[in-house]
């Protein structure tokens, strides 16, 4: 690329060919005004604020639509230029009402902050203003769309980055208006960020409104604990509440988005479901306690029951703190009955992995991809904004190639897809790596010796191997594994496969982390096989193990068993039977039932900790708001835990030392150092055959975590909608039942009624089914067999 | 995005649809959404006006957002998005027509049907709408009948006229 010479404001500078004269005026911090020029969007040009005036130029210029040439002379203050934009100033206030005092915008409005500089101090315009009605684009987006200066931002953001058009800018010239289509709702997992975008207030935060003023709102940094990108927070803060959560920058992992889910769990941090006071249930009725008595009960029961006979399970989106002093208190005890892989199924890798699985690549890797397969995700559920990373690949350069139990829209091209019955999973991914032995010509892995080649495998193989038609080579490519692969029954055998499948192909391997801290869970040796960083320590029972017969006792650490569990029936028939249950979380909820002693602990935002990334990137964080009533950070319970059972190293001052306990002085290099995909050993397995029907599960991306389950806003969206029994529409007839009637399910021992709903796009011999629900907690398994019939 | 559920009485003719063909064929085959002004016109002549669920059709037709297809729809002004009249009328109000007369013709039209730009008379006659443009501002002031027919350097007699005519 040349570089030219030009000059701004009198300043002389390089910039590169291709550059506009906004990209030349950020370079060297000269700020230009603008409403719909965004960094990350489409350039429009049509707010007209940024023109500026260019020498020889018979008229001003848009700056965010003018590439540079040689020797240009730009001036952005001039009398002309700013004549300019004041003039625009004064068209875009012609519909502007002047209703700044009652606007959620007030104060960090670009359009008021720049009229103080460009607007006229009384209007021209004595005519009437446009009024425009109101669109109700759902929960999460309060309009007033009167106040639009048509920037298009919001219309951009959903071509380009949520993928998906909801908004649309319609009509002509004042009369345009930006609606959805008929009165749908906005219903993208990413449709939050039109609120940081809309440079006026015509799009805001609904939970938000009339709640504060920007002026009274301290910010303070925060990590988002749901998915496993780690998103960075700004968390605004009022009155020791939590009133809002917006995107810190970060480009090397949320860029400057956020997701529906981090920006709006924050809801359900002050419910009445708050567990504010430890309690202890005394001859069936629940006595509230002091922290002393509450954690000398626990030490006391807990020294009765032989180590072996307890078990302690954590959710994956606890700090990382909390999982390695859980796991430091069991082994302390004497025994490695420490597991956070809830919803895990198969187990076998425990004894055949080298380190932590993890993504395999950083994060900012995921937006350069040439060639991908992913097997076994929800994409956009689970990882919204590592979704749009890959459709920003699929745009520019990559083949997406899928291999799923169902077809839910990914909003990007797909290469080649292959929907199956999860039981076929690992047998269609060997098919895959078949194709690719034969077409690398080299030889088939012993794993994949059963794999069939047909033509979608073929397919696949070359799209992944870059054998395709005008392949360049040098390409990136890279095979992910998804939330759905993790929690199957065969998982070990899908690892496997995929690991040889990227082998074959030379690409990167990866293992899309299930949630905030799934990484850092295994750093810290919250897993039965091993302790912290891989070092050798007492084994014991996984997950699994523990929750299918009952141990003597529990100690839970945020888990809400009914939700957090792969066979929630078989979880909680452990739990009730168990003579002591320990629940430490922030809620109450249905462990009220079934806990003994209920200990408050503090949810994210009111406890320092950390997270480890899906790419290992370890993010610590301070609590943003003091702990709600008697509610305590978990570290400090489990340390002080730790020492009424007279164990020896808690002595911890702060979360840091407990970190540096963990993970030693350089957490990040020690992480990354034991993350590892490579297994090996694993034996081939015939494919499993179920005859009838089976089960597909996947967990609703607001039914992930405690905070996401009481968030009110994201409770109201259409992701949220009750579940319902999908099924082909073949399935439906064959066994005689009616659309949108009612089917009877049932897996283990339960049976449950379901609204049935049609869904052409799944495999015929499978019934879908959402885990981690309430309404479908009394069901078995997330994967296996399953009867359906008419009520 | 779901696809819409459509039933028969929604579709489209095999006849039109072999006509949004041809527009389509015009363009790559990655880019059938070049073809849809021309579709749109198509299942405006087939249907007298574009109901949603038909821009919705059209839109599923050319594997594009049918909010993309409405903007469209609503941007042009020959494409009628409400049911119109049996005979509309479109007036130009671009400047030459304003300054040979338009203005104060559309003041006729408005009071003589009794109905403003944009409305249908409650008989369902006519639709009075404003137009863009027509690029022959040598014979202003005009307006269209029914998106075909011009008619040209309007006075309020020739208005009487042809308003006679329309029935």
């Amino acid at each position: 690329m040349a570089t030219l010479n030009i000059e701004i404001d009198g300043r002389a500078l390089q910039v590169e060919s291709g550059d506009t004269i906004m990209d030349a005026a950020n370079q060297v911090g000269i700020t230009i005004p603008h409403f719909c020029y965004h960094k990350k969007l489409s350039i429009a040009a049509n707010c007209r604020m940024c023109l500026v005036q260019v020498e020889k130029a018979p008229k001003p210029l848009p700056a965010c639509a003018t590439p540079v040439t040689d020797g240009m002379k730009v001036f952005t203050r001039s009398e002309y230029a700013v004549s300019a934009q004041k003039s625009v100033m004064e068209f875009l206030l012609i519909n502007h009402p002047l209703d700044c005092p009652i606007c959620d915008q007030g104060g960090e409005c670009t359009l008021q902050d720049l009229a103080v500089g460009y607007g006229g101090s009384s209007s021209r315009y004595q005519e009437i203003k446009r009024v425009v009605v109101e669109k109700n684009l759902g929960p999460l987006i309060a309009t007033d769309m009167t106040r639009c200066i048509h920037c298009s931002r919001c219309v951009r953001f959903g071509q380009e980055i949520a993928g998906v058009m909801e908004l649309g800018m319609a009509g002509r010239g004042e009369h345009t208006e930006i609606m959805p289509f008929l009165a749908n709702q906005v219903a993208s997992e990413l449709s939050g960020n039109v609120i940081d975008l809309c440079p006026v207030g015509a799009l805001t935060s609904k939970p938000f409104r009339y709640k504060a003023r920007t002026w009274e709102l301290s910010r303070r940094h925060s990590i988002s604990p749901h998915d496993s990108l780690g998103s960075n927070l700004e968390v605004h803060v009022k009155d020791n509440k939590v009133m809002r959560v917006l995107p810190r920058e970060n480009e090397d992992v949320n860029e400057c988005w956020l997701a529906d889910r981090d920006r709006f769990s924050y809801e359900g941090l002050n419910t009445a479901e708050r567990l504010t006071q430890p309690m202890i249930k005394q001859e069936g009725q629940w006595v509230e306690v002091t922290w002393q008595a509450a954690l000398e009960f626990v030490a006391d029961k807990l020294k009765a029951i032989p180590a072996e006979q307890i078990g302690a399970l954590s959710t994956p989106y606890r700090p990382a703190e909390e999982l390695f002093l859980l796991q430091k208190i069991m082994r302390g005890m004497g025994c490695g009955n420490v597991d956070h892989r809830l919803r895990q199924s198969d187990f076998s890798l425990d004894s055949k992995a080298h380190g932590g699985f993890w993504l395999g690549m950083p994060v900012t890797y995921m937006s350069r991809l040439n060639r991908m397969l992913v097997v076994g995700s929800n994409l956009r559920k689970d990882h919204p904004l590592m979704a749009h990373r890959i459709r920003e690949s699929v745009r520019w350069y990559g083949e997406l190639n899928l291999i799923n139990a169902h077809d839910d829209e990914f909003l990007g091209k797909v290469h080649a897809k292959r929907i199956v019955a999860p039981s076929q999973l690992a047998a269609t991914l060997a098919g895959v790596c078949v194709a690719l032995a034969q077409l690398k010509e080299l030889p088939v892995p012993d794993v994949a010796v059963r794999g069939i080649v047909d033509d979608i495998a073929r397919k696949m193989a070359q799209s992944i191997a870059g054998g395709g038609q005008g392949s360049s080579g040098g390409e990136a490519r890279a095979v992910f594994l998804g939330n759905m692969a993790q929690h199957h029954p065969t998982y070990s055998q899908i690892h496997m496969l995929a690991q040889e499948v990227a082998r074959l192909a030379g690409a990167s391997f990866g293992v899309l982390g299930e949630a905030a801290n799934s990484v850092g869970a295994v750093a810290v040796g919250a897993i039965p096989g091993c302790g912290p960083l891989g070092q050798p320590a007492i084994k014991g029972l996984n997950a699994q193990q523990m929750l299918s017969q009952p141990l003597r006792a529990y100690l839970l650490l945020g888990v809400e068993a009914e939700l957090d569990t792969h066979d929630p029936v078989s979880a909680l028939n452990s739990i009730n039977a168990a003579e002591f249950v320990v629940v430490m979380s922030p809620y109450k909820g249905k462990s009220l039932d079934y806990a003994d002693v209920l200990l408050p602990i503090a949810p994210w935002t009111e406890t320092s900790g950390t997270f480890v990334n899906t790419e290992g990137r370890v993010q610590s964080f301070s609590a943003v708001v003091k702990p709600l009533g008697e509610t305590r950070p978990a570290w400090k319970v489990l340390r002080v835990l730790g020492n009424l059972l007279g164990l020896a190293g808690f002595d911890h001052n702060d979360s840091k030392d407990v970190l540096r306990d963990a993970l030693g002085e350089t957490p990040t290099g020690s992480v990354q150092a034991f993350l590892t995909n490579e297994i090996s050993g694993v034996s081939v397995l015939p494919p499993q055959v179920i005859d009838g029907l089976e089960r597909v599960a996947e967990v609703p991306i607001y039914q992930t975590d405690a905070v996401v389950r009481r968030s009110h806003a994201l409770q109201m969206t259409l992701d949220a909608a009750l579940p319902v029994a999908r099924m082909h529409s073949r399935l439906i007839e064959k066994l005689g039942l009616q659309e949108n009637g009612r089917v009877s399910v049932r897996q283990t021992a339960s049976a449950l009624t379901l609204k049935v709903q049609r869904d052409d796009l799944l495999p015929e011999n499978c019934v879908r089914i959402p885990s981690g629900h309430p309404l479908t907690a009394s069901l078995g398994p997330m994967f296996g067999p399953i009867t359906a019939e008419a009520v | 995005m779901a696809k819409p559920d459509l039933n028969d009485s929604q579709r489209l003719s095999a006849e039109s649809l072999a006509l949004i063909d041809v527009e389509v064929a015009k363009y790559p085959v990655d880019q059938k959404q070049s073809a849809v002004m021309g579709a749109l016109r198509i299942a405006q002549t087939e249907c007298g006006w574009l109901k949603p669920e038909l821009i919705e059709y059209v839109a599923d037709y050319l594997e594009m957002p049918a909010i993309a297809a409405y903007e469209v729809a609503t941007f042009y002004n020959m494409y009628d998005t409400q049911r119109p009249g049996r005979h509309k009328i479109t007036l130009c109000t671009n400047l030459p027509c304003m300054l040979m007369g338009a203005g104060e013709l559309g003041e006729y039209l408005k009071k003589k049907l009794e109905i403003g730009f944009g409305e249908t008379t409650e008989d369902g006659r006519f639709t009075l709408k404003e137009g863009e443009c027509m690029g022959a501002c040598g014979d202003a002031p005009m307006c269209l009948h029914n998106n075909h027919v011009m008619h040209t350097h309007l006075t309020t007699e020739k208005v009487d006229e042809l308003l006679e005519t329309l029935k």
